[in-house]
């Protein structure tokens, strides 16, 4: 499996696949129509849901307004349970870090549970080159990585393929005999990875949360897989973003309320981890070693920013994806990069840098949805606006040349019309007139807009011509 | 927010919108016929333009102040500002306050005015206390959710109660109502592909009601639901909520 470079500079190129492929689409719609339904239905439940996310965003900005020292405090007490942590001010020193780790323990095969934060490193790439095999562990990221693709959701890394698909997939690379019955495909991958648990020498995970007070991992899963890659093998590697630690134990309960409803419409989900330290001497079960990678890669950057900090509040549950309605017809390989939807088009350009995603900021009609959706309340659309600032328009849609110099033209030009209503009255004349005299008879013929909808035959006065 | 006041605003000025001004008059004719019903003689400040919104979401944030500041200086002397425009409404309410440092005149004469600007079912239910305003209209109307209408506003019952209250009117609640019909401003046309495939799917969802009508409080939707809706060579209009207000057939 080669490494995969981002596109997150070519969404909408990616964008118009996408949409091409009449299938995916359908899968997709179906597949997030699901996950939205059980949202709706799982915080129906819960009449305190407001107060629940109000909650969240507190403890999490209480979290992120002292970082430093609820960071130190987790490390203090991972210490104390026999952990070590380490620091990673970046993705290079994160994936040295967990390299060297595995050659200085002989580690062959490392079983991976689902870790976007490993997506972001690279660290499947990085074993690979050092001859350590990887090994995905979660149904669905075990299935992207038989199918050498990239996860397309967050929560759900194969949401893109169908029972069909999966099929297919599995009678290729496993000689399987096909079949359509999901408990059959699941118990195939069992099957498989099961062995893959009981050889593997290394188990990476991330973690949902971080909690300062006790040291303690949070990491929450259906499937059991990341209770047997951070069990079984000898040495447990947790790579976790620095924004995932919260002060308090009790903070916890808040967030197994609000996560598992908002992404997967679950009231809980099968497991819930708390991992403290590795295994003690009086333990039977447990890794001998256990190492928590605490991960920046340009964290404490956002996080500066008072704009942008906001971002950094995500507990990566998923419900912003499943209800926007771009993510909901394009999938997740149009983002190009490790986080999709709108998490993605706000995350991707603050760590790439707007100049490698500069349209994800406009890949959005900004309706809002997500911002309802989510359980910590981030105002997305308000980071993509302040995104937005920061790379405007024409820049950003990379129109060139010609067009990119009358579109700034017209942007100064349209300010100036609309600070003076003669300004303003006279070049509304002007606009109507050269609408109808680009309608031919029929409906005026508007770049991009005609391709697939008529545009309205301009009016003939307009309302302060009326009514003067 | 709901702002209710049992006195009533007495210079109220229309805030047509520069896409209501331009490109649907008869929006802005039958605002200021539904608020004279209503017991409110609305003027046209004429020297109106924009709200700024459009610079806005391009991110070009210094021209969106200097026309919002335009606007400030055009609507300031009224009681009450009406918009037959969600997004526009919301741009003045919730975005362009902010558009000015918090140290700045500006920024509180912003807010001021934002605390009176309402979009116009907002300001029919909520600040008047009305619900009904006569009229009648013939036919069952789908009604969609303007994005920033719903969520920015958080208007969703008024349009509706006021059509509950136009005789002959049927309201049918299509799936989706609050789904983005994919206008979004330049998004429309800088992501034309994901855009259209939005408004198809909107589209399906009116036709699906049987409706012979799609009502919305923003034009900007409306214009790319019956954009769409010509091309399919459908019969059914599109209306703003002030037309069905007005009584037009």
């Amino acid at each position: 499996m080669s490494g995969h470079a981002p596109t997150s500079h070519r969404f909408r190129a990616n964008a118009a696949e996408a949409l091409a492929n009449g299938n995916q689409v359908r899968v997709l719609r179906a597949a997030t129509a699901r996950s939205v339904a059980g949202r709706m239905q799982a915080l129906s439940e819960r009449p305190d849901w407001e107060a629940l996310r109000v909650r969240a965003r507190e403890v999490k900005r209480e979290a992120l307004s002292r970082l430093d020292h609820y960071l130190v405090e987790f490390e203090a007490r991972v210490r104390e349970q026999g952990g070590t942590v380490a620091w990673a001010r970046d993705a290079d020193e994160a994936r040295r870090y967990i390299v060297d780790l595995a050659r200085a323990r002989g580690v062959r095969t490392a079983v991976k549970a689902k870790s976007m934060t490993s997506e972001e490193i690279g660290l499947n790439e990085a074993f690979e080159a050092a001859g350590v095999t990887p090994v995905e562990t979660d149904l669905g990221e075990y299935i992207v990585q038989l199918a050498g693709e990239t996860p397309s959701h967050i929560i759900l890394p194969a949401i893109h393929k169908s029972r069909g698909d999966v099929s297919a997939l599995f009678q290729r690379t496993l000689g399987t005999p096909p079949t359509e019955d999901v408990a059959e495909l699941a118990g195939i991958a069992r099957r498989v990875l099961r062995e893959r648990f009981l050889r593997a020498d290394m188990g990476v995970s991330g973690a949902n949360f971080a909690v300062a007070e006790t040291g303690t991992l949070v990491i929450v899963e259906n499937e059991g897989n990341i209770r047997f890659s951070t069990g079984a093998p000898r040495v447990h590697v947790a790579l976790v973003g620095i924004e995932k630690v919260i002060p308090r134990l009790a903070d916890v309960a808040t967030f197994l309320r609000l996560l598992p409803r908002s992404g997967t419409g679950q009231r809980i989900t099968s497991y819930v981890n708390f991992l403290n330290g590795p295994r003690r001497a009086h333990e039977d079960d447990g890794p001998e070693e256990l190492h928590v990678v605490l991960l920046d890669n340009g964290r404490s950057r956002i996080l500066a920013d008072p704009e942008a900090r906001e971002s950094l509040l995500c507990i990566r549950c998923g419900a912003c994806l499943n209800v926007c309605p771009v993510y909901q017809r394009v999938g997740g390989h149009a983002y190009g990069w490790v986080y999709p939807g709108p998490l993605g088009a706000m995350i991707t350009p603050q760590y790439l840098g707007l100049d490698r995603a500069p349209e994800l900021p406009f890949a959005s009609s900004l309706c809002g949805a997500c911002k309802d959706a989510c359980p910590v309340r981030i105002d997305i659309p308000r980071v993509l606006l302040h995104l937005r600032q920061t790379l405007r328009e024409p820049e950003a849609t990379r129109t060139r040349g010609l067009s990119a110099w009358a579109e700034k033209r017209a942007v100064a030009l349209a300010a100036w019309t609309m600070t003076s209503p003669r300004r303003f009255a006279a070049a509304g004349r002007w606009l109507r007139r050269a609408l109808r005299l680009l309608s031919f008879g029929g409906a005026p013929r508007v770049p991009g807009w005609s391709a697939t909808r008529d545009f309205p035959a301009p009016a003939r006065r307009s309302l302060r011509e009326m009514l003067s | 927010m709901s702002t209710a006041s049992t006195s009533r605003p007495e210079r109220v000025a229309l805030f047509a919108t520069c896409l209501v001004d331009q490109f649907f008059p008869e929006v802005g004719l039958a605002a200021l016929r539904v608020l004279e019903r209503a017991g409110v003689r609305a003027e046209f400040p004429p020297g109106q333009t924009c709200c700024g919104q459009p610079f806005f979401n391009m991110g070009h944030r210094e021209e969106a102040r200097a026309v919002a500041r335009h606007t400030l200086e055009v609507f300031e002397p009224y009681d009450a500002v009406v918009l037959p425009s969600g997004s526009c409404a919301s741009m003045v309410r919730v975005f362009a306050p902010d558009l000015f440092e918090a140290a700045d005149p500006l920024h509180a004469r912003m807010a001021a005015l934002a605390a009176k600007t309402f979009e116009l079912s907002q300001f029919l239910v909520q600040r008047l206390g009305v619900t009904a305003v006569g009229g009648t209209f013939d036919g069952t109307v789908a009604y969609h959710d303007g994005c920033h209408c719903l969520r920015e506003l958080r208007v969703r019952d008024e349009p509706r109660r006021l059509l509950a209250g136009v005789a002959g009117c049927r309201l049918v609640e299509m799936a989706g109502s609050d789904a983005c019909c994919g206008f979004g401003g330049t998004f429309s046309v800088k992501f034309a592909d994901v855009s259209s495939a939005m408004v198809a799917d909107k589209v399906a969802a009116v036709e699906a009601t049987g409706a012979s009508c799609v009502v919305s409080t923003d034009s900007s939707c409306l214009m790319q639901i019956a954009g769409a809706l010509r091309r399919r060579g459908s019969a059914v209009r599109a209306l703003h909520l002030a037309q069905v207000l007005a009584g037009e057939r």
